[in-house]
């Protein structure tokens, strides 16, 4: 990012500041968009009813949409949390000497786990937990944490044996390694894991009305069972949007963490 | 383990083995004694939607299974030490103990559940609970870790994997279990599964077979023309962060309208619910991964050797078909991978919008409060990922030229 730029590269470097300026300005229409949906889809009743005629009832009512949408942050947010506090602990703890046996299990473990499908775990964590906000935290947790394992391997695992001899020459301990090396440099990479943590979990939240937990699910398999499909468009486009977003914040965070372009 | 540990391990090395010499097993162990010490093996219910009375291990074990398993239990933790057994040798053990160690769980279960349904109503139900899962699942780590310490070439393994396969499927197939609530689900439903799992199987081929005719042209174009290239992913990038769920509502309202508009269309079984839209959203996700894979494939063919094939005066197709794409195999065979147990996964929340398949059964059993009913559907659609991922997993091994396999 702060690296020098040669003359030569200041065409490209200028197109990739327009880029970036156009990017932003996505970015804020996007969430201009969202907010506005989301607090007033009840404006857009008269083009609903427009573009569904037969439905007498085509705008959800039974909860407000900012309601929903904060249950439905709520839900990938406590979750993301604890795959994120659990994911990098135990990617560090097989990272370092004292857990470095564990490496390959928990590895294979990561990888095998993704073949699972997130709405199997979903169905399955139900008789563990009983239906509603408890299970669907369990299952988006235990399923947000294996790309998060998965990527903090892999990103201190990217950091050059090199890099680390020179930090043990300066005199640093431990820890500082660690903070001060080995997390700042595989900090693009951990993101990159929660990120694809967080978007799958916005997804997955989607299916957890099916459970009984409340989210921009809920008008969506209400629409889906009840033939109403004003109501799937709401819950479809707000979801749908709001998965958009975060992933491009989290596009704009890793690239916060890329040294030297 | 604290730091001293590992540090006095150190200094036995040189002249002794250390005490314990495998302390991911014995983790596994400790894992396994824990659960059965405090959670249920089984369940029993007076029907198939109460929930019923926990049942322990030694509840449900005769004493011969009791003994049988704590056996092979001891025999685990002599593998687990350092002493006496040598390191491989540990792991040959293990790796031999975790078959019996699982037939001998499905023997117990399924004999516990025939005996007490022998005095019990009809409607009685019989499943596994947590503290059978735990130790099934410990079962199989301990293969697996076995099988990584001993670095088994890939015929062994293929040889384990499919020992234990007809393990399980001569335990299914025979009348041992046929006590549980979900085999019991399973027979009333023999002829349903069938069709649902033909139907995940269309679900899942009809999006691959699409998604690769128009993935790998798009893949070669993103090669050929790099200006095209970021356009390109950004597009299918967003499809890919989109819900499935989303996606799947979204397309009902457009192709209902197509089909009212186009009516032969409909006459093909196209509309707003069902199969079209379920295959047409499934092929939209598994585009990107192909498409990247197979573009990072092609790009990952090294420059000189590009050079070398034009120097010996190849044409621009032989160029292609005999020097980039075998080059570039096992990349794209990976992204075949990532996209198959992707569009398992997806297919199951197709069933919402009524394309059948497992997760037909998954959405049927939560609305009934019927868990044995969703186990149908999640457990074969999970099995089902996992066959699909290892045998892409052996193509792509198979794919790499030979030697650097």
């Amino acid at each position: 990012m702060n690296a020098p730029v040669a003359s030569s590269h200041r065409a490209s470097r200028l197109t990739q500041v327009r880029a970036r300026a156009s990017g932003n300005l996505v970015l804020g229409g996007l969430i201009i968009v969202l907010v506005a949906l989301t607090l007033g889809m009840g404006a857009l009743e008269p083009l609903f009813h427009a573009l569904f005629p037969e439905l007498r009832n085509p705008l959800y009512a039974r909860d407000s949409f900012l309601n929903l949408m904060l249950a439905h942050i709520g839900l990938v947010l406590v979750s993301s949390l604890i795959s994120v506090t659990i994911g990098i602990a135990a990617g560090l703890f097989v990272t370092r000497p004292v857990g470095r046996e564990f490496e390959p299990m928990v590895s294979s473990l990561a990888a095998i786990g993704q073949t699972f499908p997130p709405a199997a775990v979903l169905a399955i964590a139900v008789p563990l937990a009983g239906f509603g906000f408890a299970p669907t935290i369990i299952a988006l947790s235990l399923y947000g944490l294996l790309p998060v394992i998965q990527n903090t391997i892999a990103g201190l695992g990217t950091v050059p044996q090199t890099t680390l001899e020179a930090a043990r020459g300066n005199g640093m301990s431990r820890t500082q390694i660690l903070m001060r090396v080995e997390l700042p440099l595989a900090m693009r990479v951990i993101i990159a894991g929660i990120r694809v943590s967080v978007i799958i979990n916005i997804g997955t939240a989607t299916i957890g009305s099916t459970v009984g937990a409340k989210s921009l699910g809920t008008p969506l398999i209400a629409g889906l069972v009840g033939n109403n499909l004003a109501y799937v468009i709401q819950g479809a486009l707000l979801v749908g949007l709001l998965a958009i977003v975060t992933d491009l914040l989290f596009e704009r965070l890793e690239r916060r963490y890329s040294f030297g372009g | 383990m604290s730091k001293v540990d590992t540090r006095s391990d150190r200094a036995l090395r040189t002249s002794s083995r250390p005490i314990v010499g495998n302390r991911v097993l014995l983790t596994l162990l400790i894992i396994a004694l824990a659960s059965v010490a405090f959670l249920p093996f089984a369940t029993l219910s007076p029907n198939r939607l109460v929930s019923g009375q926990a049942v322990m291990l030694w509840q449900a074990c005769r004493p011969w299974q009791w003994i049988a398993l704590a056996a092979l239990g001891a025999l685990l933790l002599v593998s687990a030490a350092g002493r006496p057994l040598a390191a491989r040798p540990a792991c040959r053990v293990a790796l031999l103990t975790s078959l019996p160690l699982i037939a001998l769980l499905l023997i117990s279960l399924g004999d516990y559940a025939h005996r007490a349904l022998s005095d019990a109503s009809p409607a009685a139900r019989v499943s596994q609970s947590a503290s059978f899962w735990v130790l099934l699942f410990v079962g199989a780590l301990v293969a697996v870790d076995a099988l990584q310490r001993l670095r088994l070439g890939l015929v062994p393994r293929l040889g384990f994997a499919l020992v234990a396969v007809v393990l399980v499927a001569v335990c299914l197939a025979s009348d041992l279990l046929s006590g549980l609530s979900i085999m019991r689900e399973f027979a009333n439903q023999r002829a349903n599964f069938l069709d649902q799992l033909v139907r995940h199987l269309v679900l899942v081929a009809g999006a691959l077979i699409p998604a690769l005719l128009v993935g790998l042209p798009l893949g070669l174009l993103a090669r050929r023309r790099e200006a095209w290239r970021s356009g390109l992913f950004s597009v299918l990038n967003v499809f890919q962060t989109l819900p499935s769920i989303a996606v799947f509502g979204l397309l009902i309202a457009p192709l209902a309208a197509l089909a009212r508009a186009v009516p032969w269309l409909a006459e093909l079984g196209i509309g707003g619910i069902g199969l079209a839209p379920a295959i047409i959203a499934l092929v939209i996700y598994s585009l990107l991964p192909i498409v990247r894979n197979t573009y990072a494939g092609l790009a990952g063919v090294p420059a000189g050797t590009l050079e070398a094939a034009r120097g010996m005066g190849m044409t621009p197709t032989q160029i292609l078909w005999r020097v980039e794409v075998p080059l570039a195999l096992p990349v794209i065979l990976s992204g075949l991978r990532i996209v198959t147990v992707q569009a398992i996964g997806l297919a199951v929340v197709a069933a919402l919008i009524g394309a059948g398949g497992f997760g037909a059964f998954i959405f049927q059993g939560l609305g009934q409060y019927a868990i044995d009913l969703v186990l149908l559907g999640a457990i074969p659609t999970i099995v089902m990922a996992v066959i699909a991922d290892f045998i892409l997993q052996i193509l792509v091994s198979l794919s790499r030229p030979a030697g650097t396999r």
